[in-house]
């Protein structure tokens, strides 16, 4: 099963190394990580989708709290919550088949970001299922390059996982 | 009050109760060593290998409670110190590791003796710092020290670059650390202490299986009044081993892959197994499926992910060894358990401990030798190998923290640095070494340092002219061909104890023996007996690979 974690951590140089570094040294299986800023300057938040069963899972979140730049994990997968993702695929487009391209693009409310001479850049954001579909649906076109971000999750509703709430999930 | 970042450090440590260090100096921390120079409290001590250095620092910790340090240069001072950081990782050592790092401005170019030590030992440290503003050294150390010594135990790295450490700062050292990602728990789950003390209560055939961390956490007493409330047998892994009076009737010795039988058997028919500070580690529990098959687990350890890692546990108590059995204490009555006290005295009567004693010298009577004339009343520090399992076997150890050791690692060339470091911490105590002819041969640099300290440190080396552990595998899984395992040259150790002005005897027999140990070991000068042992004797009993601890050989 996979299992999507919010990570709050401190914003020191080194913490993503700390936390990849664990990752592989103890064989757990990333799907993917994402990282950036928080709302607040200290605090950096990495979404990690992390694939295992519940005691795979459990050991992964012990070990991420042995880590002192790890301030707080919640494992949100039973939640309500919503997921993104954000690709940019160059396809090949030479101007007969631009037309059906784009409309894939509006189907899909993609954007074309770039064109070039025998190539179209676009990007598409969403949850993992619709960029799959995407990118599925494009791929007898050509895809010349493909770059995914990495998913990113928040709670739904007045629900969250900041460090204000701290005390009230642990 | 304005200071370098360099004499900032030094204040730090002492303001910290650091009272010896041990290190190695070089071009990177020029500047600290000149800082040291003004102090008036720290004693350094220069050893002749980084790795001795850090081994040192952790038996001190061992010995002391304290936090250990070491102290090396940059590059490849900073790299002889991994191994014995793995070595403290691994057996939860509180330890401050400070390496001298080349200027900010040089850091990442590849400069002369850089390295990345905070990279190398994130895997092995609880946590590490690079130093980039020197104002933050003085919190810095304050949380390096406050992570190592918390929680479960560790070692903590600070890479202190060389310009960082000559820049002035104010000195202001700060009473309290907060670390919001880091916060220990040391009080165990009411409700969960109730419910493992109700299965106390119950349980039939209750063993309690003791590591390490009963000696970090000082519980000896409470495990002892458990022990004896309950009465349930008491088992240790190695770790624990001296958390236990080695004479007490409830004691079973030493578990798992070469641990005493009545002890395995013990844990494989008990109804309830109590695990205090433990981790379940693969040296004790051998085929997984077949450990104490029959038992509800308890398991109590204050790091978290110990538990439920290994074996599937019952009842989890994170929470400080001492602080969980004096809740659970509150709970329980003395309980009687005849029957199954009687079912294990037999099992020690008809299981016990044997070795043959004819012809050459047995390593295991040098053992039983050392523990008789001591009484177990002294610190006894090994090296790796067989000559340390007969040491866990045939040693009767009565104090806590008497016994210093690789454990998690099993580092050969621990043993000397760790008994210098053992005997620093507790100049009043004999140390003892218990080294092999291989092991020594790693540090044995460092009998210039017990000289240059005057340590009266008793050395018996177990010379059988072979890796015996090593050997032995060999004989039981590449079919006795051998491989590299025998030295066709040896030195002669007595020899070499007198080139370091220490006195050095060779024995060949248990006569010589004690004759010899009332002359060396009542005198304050330190001394190397070279035992000549049969080199081809095994440690039994001895669980092969991949089957269950009840199904030991004699070998
Ligand atoms: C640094 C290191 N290298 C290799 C080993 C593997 N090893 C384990 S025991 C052993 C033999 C130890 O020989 P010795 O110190 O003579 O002790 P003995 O087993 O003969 O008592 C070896 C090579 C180790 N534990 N540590």
């Amino acid at each position: 099963m996979r299992h999507t974690l919010a990570v709050l951590v401190e914003n020191n140089p080194g913490v993503l190394a700390r936390v990849a570094g664990l990752f592989s040294r103890r064989g757990y299986n990333i799907d993917s990580l994402s990282v950036g800023r928080t709302e607040r300057p200290d605090v950096s938040r990495m979404t990690i989708v992390v694939e295992g069963d519940q005691s795979v899972l459990e050991q992964v979140t012990k070990q991420l709290h042995k880590l002192v730049d790890v301030i707080k994990i919640s494992d949100i997968t039973p939640e309500e919550y919503v997921d993104r993702e954000l690709v940019m695929l160059k396809v090949n487009a030479d101007p007969a088949r631009r037309g059906e391209i784009m409309q894939i693009a509006d189907v899909f409310r993609a954007r074309i970001v770039d064109l070039g001479r025998k190539t179209v850049t676009i990007e598409c954001t969403g949850d993992e299922g619709k960029i799959n579909a995407f990118e599925e649906s494009l791929r007898h076109y050509g895809i010349k390059e493909l770059v995914r971000t990495g998913k990113i999750a928040m709670l739904r509703g007045h629900k969250a996982t900041s460090l204000e709430e701290k005390r009230d999930e642990d | 009050m304005e200071l370098t970042a360099a004499q900032g450090l030094i204040r730090c440590l002492e303001l910290e109760g650091v009272d010896v260090l041990f290190g190695y100096p070089g071009g990177a921390n020029l500047p600290v060593y000149d800082a040291l120079h003004e102090s008036k409290i720290i004693k350094h001590i220069l050893v002749r290998h980084e790795q001795g250095a850090v081994h040192a620092a952790d038996a001190y910790a061992r010995v002391t409670g304290k936090v250990g340090v070491a102290i090396a240069t940059s590059g490849p001072g900073a790299t002889n110190l991994v191994t014995g950081i793995a070595n403290a990782y691994m057996d939860s050592v509180p330890m401050v590791l400070i390496t001298g790092q080349v200027s900010t401005s040089q850091v990442g170019t590849d400069a002369f003796q850089e390295v990345d030590i905070t990279g190398i030992t994130m895997p092995i440290t609880k946590h590490n710092y690079l130093v980039k503003d020197a104002k933050k050294l003085p919190s810095i150390i304050k949380k390096a020290f406050h992570i190592a010594a918390s929680g479960r135990p560790g070692p903590v790295l600070i890479d202190l670059p060389k310009d960082v450490a000559s820049e002035i700062i104010k000195f202001d050292y700060p009473k309290e650390v907060s670390l919001r990602g880091y916060k220990p728990i040391y009080t165990g789950h009411k409700a969960k202490i109730k419910e493992a003390a109700e299965l106390m209560m119950k349980a039939k055939r209750p063993v309690i299986y003791a590591g390490g961390g009963v000696l970090s956490s000082h519980a000896t007493a409470e495990l002892r009044e458990l022990a004896e409330i309950l009465t349930a047998p008491v088992t240790n892994t190695f770790m624990g081993l001296s958390s236990f009076p080695g004479n007490h009737p409830l004691f079973l010795g030493m578990l798992g892959l070469h641990g005493t039988r009545y002890a395995n058997m013990a844990v494989t028919n008990c109804d309830l197994l109590i695990s205090l500070g433990a981790r379940f580690g693969d040296r004790v529990t051998g085929k997984i499926e077949s450990f104490a098959p029959n038992a509800t687990i308890i398991h109590v350890d204050i790091d978290p992910a110990e538990i439920g890692k290994n074996v599937r546990v019952d009842v989890p108590i994170v929470g400080d060894v001492k602080s969980v059995i004096h809740d659970m204490l509150s709970h329980l009555k003395k309980k009687d358990r005849s029957d199954w006290l009687e079912e294990v005295q037999n099992w020690k009567k008809q299981y016990p401990l044997i070795y043959s004693r004819e012809g050459k010298l047995k390593p295991q009577a040098v053992i039983q030798k050392l523990s008789e004339y001591s009484k177990g009343d002294v610190i006894v520090a090994t090296d790796v190998g067989q000559h340390q399992m007969w040491v866990a076997q045939y040693f009767s150890f009565m104090n806590p923290g008497s016994l210093i050791s690789s454990g998690g690692l099993g580092t050969m060339g621990f043993g000397l640095p760790a008994a210098i470091g053992a005997q620093l911490g507790l100049p009043d105590k004999r140390v003892i070494l218990v080294t092999g002819d291989g092991s020594l041969q790693m540090t044995i640099q460092e009998l210039a340092t017990a000289v240059d300290q005057k340590l009266p440190l008793k050395i018996f080396v177990l010379n059988n002219s072979t890796l015996g552990m090593v050997r032995q595998l060999q004989e039981f899984y590449t079919d006795k061909r051998y491989m590299a395992v025998h030295f066709d040259f040896v030195p002669d150790f007595a020899m070499i104890a007198k080139a370091y002005s220490i006195e050095g005897y060779t024995i060949t027999s248990e006569e010589e023996l004690d004759k010899l140990l009332p002359e060396i070991m009542e005198n304050d000068k330190a001394v190397v007996v070279n035992c000549i042992v049969d080199s081809n004797v095994n440690v039994s009993p001895m669980v092969l690979a991949g089957k269950g601890i009840i199904e030991a050989i004699d070998c």
